[in-house]
Formats: C-alpha cells, sequence, structure tokens
C-alpha cells in the first residue's frame, strides 16, 4: 500500500451526534450545578463526536501523511534534523517525571533537579560560559533573554544610549525580530564575498548606540567566520557585546566553545544541538549561556546546588534577573530528554557530533559539486551544512531550487531548506547531519543526480512536482486570500 | 558510537572523495589556539542500560505523593491513545510543515487543533499556539496595543485576580516595548474584582485582562466586565482554563459584544505535569484581528489539481518574512502539545469534557467542605468557585504544608507571599483524578499536622 497517497476526512465529518469514546469519560454528576445561570456556557462547543477506534484511526492516518526523521532523511538546513533517540523520550516520560506538579516541594523532586543541574553543568562545559539557565521555552526566547541581557547590562551600568543591535544580513530572522521585541534598532551588515563578515561595515556600523552583534558561528552561510577574534576586539572595544546564536552548535560541538571565541552570551537550541525533538514544530528548549558579568541577569527560575541538596534560584538570589519567561520553570520535559542524550554521548561523544556532522556535510558537498551542482562558497570547508545555487538551472532550464525541492520529496528525502540565507539566488541549504549513514547519503546523491538528468530532459517532472504525496503543490495566494482558518459545518 | 553509524571503512572512503586526509582536516578554518581541550566536566558516557537505572532510580525517588496543588498547572486523567499517537516518530520526529505536501497530517491535525479551539473559545480564529499561557497572555498584550485602533496607549489593566506570575512573565516580554500594567485590586470579601475598582483606574488603557476563573479559583462577574471595558473603547483579553469552559460561558459570548482576545495554558486538554513543561499557550481573536495575530496559522486552500490540502498561511506577518517588523519572534509552536490536545478533545468531545470539568468542580467543593470543617480552617471569598478555592489557616501555611508533605500529600499553594493581605492563605484544587479516599485523606492528613502543630 502506498500510504503516503490518501485523503483524510477532517475529524469533524467524521463526528455522528451522541457518539463518545466512553471509555474514558467519567461519570456524570451533578452537571456544574453550583455554578450560577449567567456564567454557564449557553451553547455546547462543537467538538468532534467519535468513537476511540475512529479517533485513534484518523490521527494514525494523519500522521502517515507526514515526512519525519523516523522514516526519511531529512537534510533541512539549519535545522539539525538528526535521530531523536527513543530512549530520552522513554525515561523522561517515567511517572515520577511525567506527574510532578512543577510547585511541588523541592525536597520531593531531587531527582529531577539533580538532572537539570547537572545539565546545566555540561552545558557550560561544552559552551565555555559560566552560568546556565534553562528556561527558555524556544531558541527564540533563548534569543530574547539573550539580548534582554545585554540590555540590562548596559542600563545596570548607567549607559542608557546603547540601544542598537548588529545584525549580519545572513543572519536568520528571529535575530532582527528578537531585538525588536527588546526595543532595539536593527542594523544590518553585509558578508563579504567569502561569506565572512565584512570587517569595514563592521567599524562603520559600531559606536556609542551599539548594544551589542548577533552572530552564528559557523554562520547561516555554512562557513566557519575565521576571522571572530577581531569581530570581538571591535565589540568588544567599541563597548558592545558578543551574541553567540547557538542554531549551528552542531558543528563545533567538543571543537571550540563559543566562551573560547569571546562570546557574552548565548543561546542554545536543545531541540537540534541536543536532539530533542522537533515535534511537528516544538516544544524546543533554548538555554541560554553567560559570561559572568552576565550572570546577575540571568532568567529565572535555574536550579542551585547547596551542599547536597537542590533549589530553584528565585527572585531573591537573582534580583537584577531579566525576570521569568515562563509560568513554571521552562520545557523541563525537554531538559530532561536534553539530559538523557548528553549522558550517553558523554565527553567523548560531544566531539563526535561534530566531527561527522561535518565528514557528513563536506562528503555530500563534494559528491554533488562533482555532479555539477555549484557551491555557494567555492574553496570554502563545508561546516555541518553548505548552500548550493541553482541560478545556473535557473538560467539554462527555468528550474528553481523549489522545483528541485519538490522533486526530492518524490524520491522519498525531505527538501533541504529553500530560498535561505536570502541573499544567495536559487539556495539549497543542506544539513546531513551525523546520524546519517553512508549508504543513505549516496541515496541522497543519486536522486539529486537524477533530478539534474530530469532537468534537462523532463523539466516538467521537476516544475509539476510532487507526483506521488497526498497533494501537489498547494495554492499559498488562496490561502492567504480566501481564509479558510477552521472547520465549519455544511450551511 | 552512540548513534554514529560510521565504519572504518565509510570513513577512509567519504575523506578519498572530500580529498581531505583526516576529520581534523575539515576543521582547518577554525583558529588552532582556540579549540577545545578534554571536556572533563562532562561525564563519561553511559549504555542506554546505565542510564535507564540513574533515571528510574531519580524518577522513582520524585514520585509517589498525593497532589492537591493547581495554581496553573492542572492534573487531569490522560487517555491511552493521547501520548500513544502524539509519540508516534511520524509527529514526534517531524519539523515545522514547511514543506506543506510533506507535511499534511501535521498541517491538517493544526487546522483541526485551530478549529476546536476557536470553537471553545467562540471565537472567530485561533492561531496554532504558543509556548505557554504566561507568554501567550504576553503576546496577547503585545497584540491588543497593535489591533485596538481607538485608544493609542500602552497601558494596560491587569486585576490582581489574574495569576500574579503571569503577570511578571508579561512584565519581563513586553516591557522591554514600552508596555506598562497598571494592577486593579479585589474585592476583600468576595475575591473577585469590582466595577468601583476598575473605575478607581485611570482612564485611558488600550485593554482590560479578565482571567476566569480568577488565579482564586472564583468565578468573575465577566458580562459586566467586558461590557464596562467596551464602553471605555478597551479590548478585552480573556485569560482561561479550557477545561472549565465546558461548563462557563465562552468568552466570546461574554456580555454585549465577547472577548477580543482569548487566550490560557493549554496544559489541562492532555499535557502531563511534567514539572512545568512542556505545555502550550493557546490564542483564539475575532476575524478582524487575525492579521495582527502573532505565532503559526494553518489554511485550507486546494493543491494544482483543485484538490483540497492545507499549508501554513498569512506568513507576512512572521519573522522568517518581515525579520525586525514581525508580529514577534516566534519562529515555532508547541506542535506536539498540540497533537495531544487535539486527541484529548477528540476523545472527550463536549459531553466528555462537561463530565471531566463537572467532576473536578464536585471534587473541589467536596474537598473545600471537608477542610473547612476542620477547627481553624475556612473560606477565605464569598464567591462561586470552579476547581479551586482560596482557604485561610488560623497559622502560618509554610510549616504547615512542610508536614503534610513529609506525609506524601502536596497540600495546596502558599499563597501568603504573593498576597500578604489575605494572612494565611492556602489555594487548595481537586480535579476528576481525586476520588473520595484522596480527598478524606487530605483532610484527615491536615486535621493531624493542625494537631501536630497546636
Amino acid at each position: 500500500m502506498k500510504s503516503l497517497a490518501m485523503h483524510e476526512p477532517v475529524i469533524f465529518d467524521l463526528s455522528r451526534e451522541q457518539r463518545t469514546a466512553a471509555a474514558q469519560h467519567v461519570p456524570a454528576l451533578a452537571a456544574g450545578a453550583q455554578i450560577p445561570a449567567p456564567l454557564r456556557r449557553a451553547r455546547r462547543p462543537r467538538l468532534p463526536e467519535v468513537s476511540e477506534l475512529q479517533a485513534v484511526r484518523h490521527f494514525t492516518r494523519l500522521s502517515q501523511m507526514n515526512f519525519s526523521i523516523d522514516t526519511q532523511l531529512y537534510p533541512l538546513g539549519s535545522c539539525t534534523m538528526k535521530y531523536n533517540p527513543r530512549i530520552c523520550n522513554q525515561l523522561a516520560m517515567l511517572p515520577g517525571f511525567l506527574q510532578r506538579h512543577p510547585l511541588a516541594p523541592e525536597s520531593a523532586g531531587q531527582g529531577l533537579l539533580g538532572c537539570l543541574h547537572e545539565l546545566q553543568e555540561m552545558l557550560k562545559a561544552v559552551t565555555g560560559m559560566r552560568a546556565v539557565s534553562l528556561t527558555p521555552m524556544a531558541g527564540a526566547q533563548g534569543e530574547f533573554a539573550g539580548v534582554a541581557m545585554i540590555r540590562a547590562y548596559h542600563r545596570a551600568r548607567g549607559d542608557l544610549a546603547r540601544d542598537e543591535i548588529i545584525v549580519p544580513e545572513a543572519a536568520h530572522g528571529t535575530n532582527p525580530a528578537t531585538a525588536s521585541m527588546c526595543g532595539c534598532k536593527v542594523r544590518e551588515i553585509p558578508c563579504d564575498a567569502n561569506g565572512d563578515v565584512d570587517l569595514d561595515a563592521l567599524r562603520a556600523a559600531l559606536g556609542p548606540r551599539t548594544a551589542g552583534i548577533m552572530l552564528t558561528n559557523p554562520s547561516t552561510l555554512g562557513v566557519f567566520e575565521r576571522r571572530i577574534e577581531q569581530v570581538r576586539d571591535l565589540v568588544h572595544t567599541a563597548g558592545g557585546l558578543l551574541y553567540y546564536d547557538g542554531a549551528n552548535l552542531n558543528a563545533i560541538l567538543g571543537k571550540v566553545r563559543p566562551g573560547d571565541m569571546g562570546f557574552d552570551v548565548i543561546h542554545m537550541n536543545l531541540h537540534k544541538t541536543f536532539s530533542t525533538p522537533h515535534g511537528g514544530g516544538g516544544p524546543g528548549s533554548g538555554a541560554v549561556g553567560v559570561a559572568q558579568r552576565l550572570a546577575p541577569f540571568l532568567p529565572i527560575p535555574l536550579v542551585l546546588k547547596q551542599g547536597d541538596a537542590y533549589r530553584w534560584a528565585e527572585e531573591r538570589d537573582l534580583p537584577q534577573s531579566i525576570g521569568r519567561l515562563s509560568a513554571f520553570m521552562g520545557n523541563t520535559g525537554v531538559n530532561l530528554r536534553a539530559y538523557v542524550y548528553m549522558r550517553v554521548l558523554g565527553r567523548e561523544g560531544m566531539r563526535r557530533v561534530a566531527e561527522f556532522a561535518t565528514l557528513n556535510a563536506n562528503y555530500l558537498l563534494a559528491r554533488l559539486a562533482a555532479l555539477g551542482y555549484e557551491p555557494a562558497y567555492r574553496g570554502r570547508r563545508a561546516s555541518h551544512e553548505f548552500i548550493i545555487t541553482l541560478k545556473r538551472l535557473q538560467r539554462e532550464f527555468q528550474i528553481t531550487a523549489m522545483d528541485v525541492a519538490k522533486r526530492l520529496l518524490d524520491y522519498g528525502y525531505h527538501a533541504p531548506t529553500t530560498y535561505f540565507p536570502l541573499l544567495v539566488p536559487e539556495c539549497l541549504l543542506i544539513e546531513p547531519t551525523e546520524t546519517e549513514c553512508l549508504q543513505d547519503l549516496d541515496g541522497l546523491v543519486s536522486a539529486l543526480e537524477q533530478i539534474l538528468r530530469e532537468a534537462r530532459e523532463e523539466p516538467s517532472l521537476l516544475t509539476e512536482a510532487p507526483h506521488s504525496l497526498p497533494v501537489k503543490r498547494l495554492d499559498d495566494v488562496r490561502a492567504a486570500r480566501q481564509l479558510d482558518l477552521r472547520w465549519k459545518p455544511p450551511a | 558510537m552512540p548513534y554514529i553509524p560510521h565504519t572504518a571503512d565509510d570513513i577512509a572512503g567519504m575523506l578519498r572523495a572530500i580529498g581531505a586526509g583526516s576529520i581534523e582536516e575539515l576543521f582547518d578554518e577554525i583558529p588552532a589556539h582556540l579549540k577545545t581541550g578534554a571536556l572533563e566536566a562532562v561525564p563519561a558516557a553511559l549504555s542506554e542500560l546505565e542510564v535507564a537505572r540513574l533515571m528510574n532510580q531519580r524518577a522513582a525517588a520524585d514520585a509517589g505523593a498525593l497532589n492537591f496543588i493547581g495554581a496553573g498547572a492542572y492534573e487531569h486523567y490522560i487517555p491511552a491513545p493521547v501520548w500513544a499517537i502524539a509519540t508516534r516518530g511520524e509527529f514526534y520526529s517531524a519539523y515545522t510543515p514547511y514543506q506543506a505536501e510533506a507535511s499534511q497530517g501535521t498541517l491538517q491535525l493544526i487546522y483541526e487543533y485551530q478549529s476546536m479551539m476557536a470553537e471553545l473559545t467562540a471565537m472567530d480564529v485561533s492561531n496554532a499556539s504558543l509556548y505557554d499561557g504566561a507568554s501567550a497572555l504576553a503576546e496577547s498584550c503585545l497584540m491588543a496595543v497593535r489591533a485596538n485602533r481607538n485608544v493609542d496607549s500602552l497601558r494596560i489593566l491587569v486585576p490582581r485576580t489574574v495569576n500574579p506570575t503571569y503577570l511578571h512573565v508579561v512584565r519581563s516580554i513586553a516591557g522591554n516595548q514600552g508596555l506598562c500594567f497598571d494592577t486593579v485590586d479585589y474585592d476583600r470579601r468576595r475575591g473577585v474584582i469590582t466595577l468601583d475598582a476598575l473605575a478607581a483606574a485611570a482612564p485611558g488603557a488600550t485593554a482590560l485582562v479578565i482571567q476566569q476563573p480568577n488565579f482564586f479559583g472564583n468565578l468573575e462577574d465577566v458580562g459586566a466586565l467586558t461590557d464596562w471595558a467596551h464602553a471605555r473603547g478597551m479590548l478585552v483579553i480573556a485569560v482561561v482554563n479550557p477545561t472549565s469552559l465546558a461548563l462557563l460561558e465562552a468568552p466570546g459570548r461574554w456580555g454585549t459584544a465577547g472577548a477580543d482576545i482569548v487566550c490560557g495554558e493549554g496544559q489541562p486538554l492532555g499535557c502531563p505535569l511534567s514539572g512545568g513543561g512542556p505545555y502550550f499557550g493557546f490564542m483564539t481573536t475575532r476575524q478582524a484581528h487575525v492579521r495582527q495575530m502573532p505565532g503559526r496559522i494553518v489554511g485550507r486552500t486546494v493543491d494544482a489539481s483543485g484538490r483540497p490540502g492545507f499549508t501554513l498561511t498569512l506568513q507576512a506577518r512572521e519573522q522568517h518574512i518581515r525579520r525586525g517588523k514581525a508580529t514577534s519572534n516566534i519562529c515555532t509552536n508547541q506542535g506536539l502539545l498540540v497533537t495531544a490536545a487535539s486527541v484529548y478533545l477528540s476523545l472527550m468531545g463536549a459531553a466528555g469534557l462537561e463530565r471531566v470539568a463537572d467532576a473536578c468542580l464536585q471534587a473541589n467543593h467536596a474537598l473545600t467542605q471537608a477542610l473547612c470543617d476542620l477547627p481553624g480552617v475556612r473560606l477565605a471569598f464569598d464567591a462561586p468557585r470552579f476547581h479551586e478555592s482560596a482557604l485561610l489557616l488560623d497559622r502560618p501555611v509554610a510549616p504547615v504544608l512542610a508536614r503534610l508533605a513529609q506525609r506524601g500529600v502536596f497540600g495546596g499553594w502558599d499563597l501568603s507571599a504573593q498576597y500578604p493581605e489575605l494572612g494565611h492563605a492556602l489555594l487548595v484544587c481537586a480535579t476528576e483524578t481525586k476520588s473520595a479516599e484522596d480527598l478524606a485523606r487530605c483532610a484527615a492528613e491536615l486535621r493531624g499536622a493542625l494537631e501536630t502543630a497546636r
């Protein structure tokens, strides 16, 4: 059976009045008798009315309409789609952790708190930072925490004019969006032809209003910023701080540490580097690490160890904290998964992550370049990911990066990231990760070889792709113009 | 090598293809003096067996107490299919559905989730979820400032009956953009906001936040509050408990016109307590404000051959398109938790959710009655309640709770730090998970703790 070629009705269309999944229902008692009439719900919500089997079958069939790491190679650049070990999930879902109320006494949560404290310590070790808070709930919230700490630092020194954040134009969109959310102005600077930061542009942008710079290293262009020490010295001399976007930490884990490069604050995407699941778009976890001078500003809570006991640090421990970012402790269950992952990898495993991610990326780059795919930064080493540009294909055959991406889906590979970074025309950003084996990498190369041939000989195979999925290309313009954002009963 | 599949032959062949002599050579663009030495602070690797032994011990050490704490996170029964579905690899290990054709499962599920949340709150549209309830309120406040075209103000009224931690989070997140928050005091006798207290607040705010049930578990007069705010040009931001909406009037129908933005903590819908997360925040609003809403939104459309399909839409609001001018920096939703919530709501239906809500209400009322029968315990407020009650003890709460914890009972949340004016106040919660025996045990242990101290 070709499970991907199917259609599944919206669950509301499976409903029949008064049908229930009765086994899970609790007995009817008093129908909310104590609620005064004016506060009672007047009309029942139209939620699905289905049997348990209908629900299980419906959602199982929906799951079969997804690509995932467990079913396909997923070389989505900048997202680090590596294997999510099952043991991490299983152990994070042990009843003792799962049933723990976030406000339960610390004395009855030493097992959990111990794991989280050790996770903080391991993250300090691999990043070279002095203190870590696990509380941000995603990468974007980690970025927010980082820039908010930079602002708080300058304010605490009475340095009130520093409200500009410098961002290379290749940066992820969250960087400028974060700077705006923190009330900063964004100054974008270009990169040079080799993918490094343009130092002259940086010098021109720096000044008494510079709060800091946000950098990803290796950058979103898939190359290591070779003059990072010059960048650091320029920014520090101008009174600014350096923010490390941990999107690409997988590329350097155990090889070089952001703290040693001179960064003052970093966020890590535990859902990338430390292999917690992406879950169809979340939850993530965006732990932040800081140099000593920013430690007083860390978001709360974080775990402290006093003697043999662990406890949450609160407002009274960190009176200068940028505050709380979640109702409780951040995505604790995600942090537990990252903890298990790091314990299984251990000291030696950290370095292997970067080594084999980099080996896989450089291998793919070499193979694809040999086939005629054009690297965007020829002569540079790939980091854990690399960019190819399809501008020649577009010129010669009117084939776009999107066409190649969609055709790859037909071959059973998730598409690379397309049209990011924005400054490379018709680009594919490819990140295989360290957990892919040679046969599967070679399979991807063969598919891309076949696609090149199709581009020359039968381009409609690309321009009309995908052909073998539940749907063909979707009408995004119609989706935005004729908004249909929820099921409604037939009129 | 855990999770690394390479054989020695693989490595040699790959290096040959690259033209490199060693893996180390691939890192030759990194200045040599910056390279990391041994990571002494990271322990040596454990096998799966060893790490399972360690984690089982630690989880067991934390397990076993009978919990009566709510205060924003609620223990509910989670039907077996919920996490069996959510942890299927095809949901668990997929990413944000950027490639719509290869993500129809996740996309259709989110569309169904949006439909359920819009129904539950009686609003027009929902986003695909935010991080948690507190951050959803922060995003709602920022959205209200963008959406309210009648009032040009960065001030928002937040009654003290709103979860105080939410207010803290909202200040952390939205304060950097110049928003300020005026608190409004509550009625000491009834534990709810009154129109008199609102009238005393400075005029000209952009929005009023109303939490229902409020942080004390009491039910606010939401219709009158909503109409009061609308008469003054404010938007109404409702913070609601999704379970309670099976019984309580939906925010879309509060007062004459209904709330404008609805948000809250989605955790009660099938997400385990899990020490504080991951949970999800939900947000719904009116059609008129949809372009001001932050976060992912899924729409139904058609494909090139006219068949229905689903895709991320209205992306022009988002950071990857608008960068510094986006509605928010948020980049994901809480997909996995939304998956759990969608399965949960499908299994419950409106009738099942009503029973859960009613069972919570009855359990809390029975618990409150049993506890207030003890000498030195009384209700703090005279108001209708849902599944939490604020109680007053005749002595400091913390030592009593510590004694209960030693006996394996988490007896509630001590309100005295956040509401010192109340004296020795304790917030207790009982849900459908608590049997009559559990409630009796709570009362017996509290009696014992109070007698021991006497």
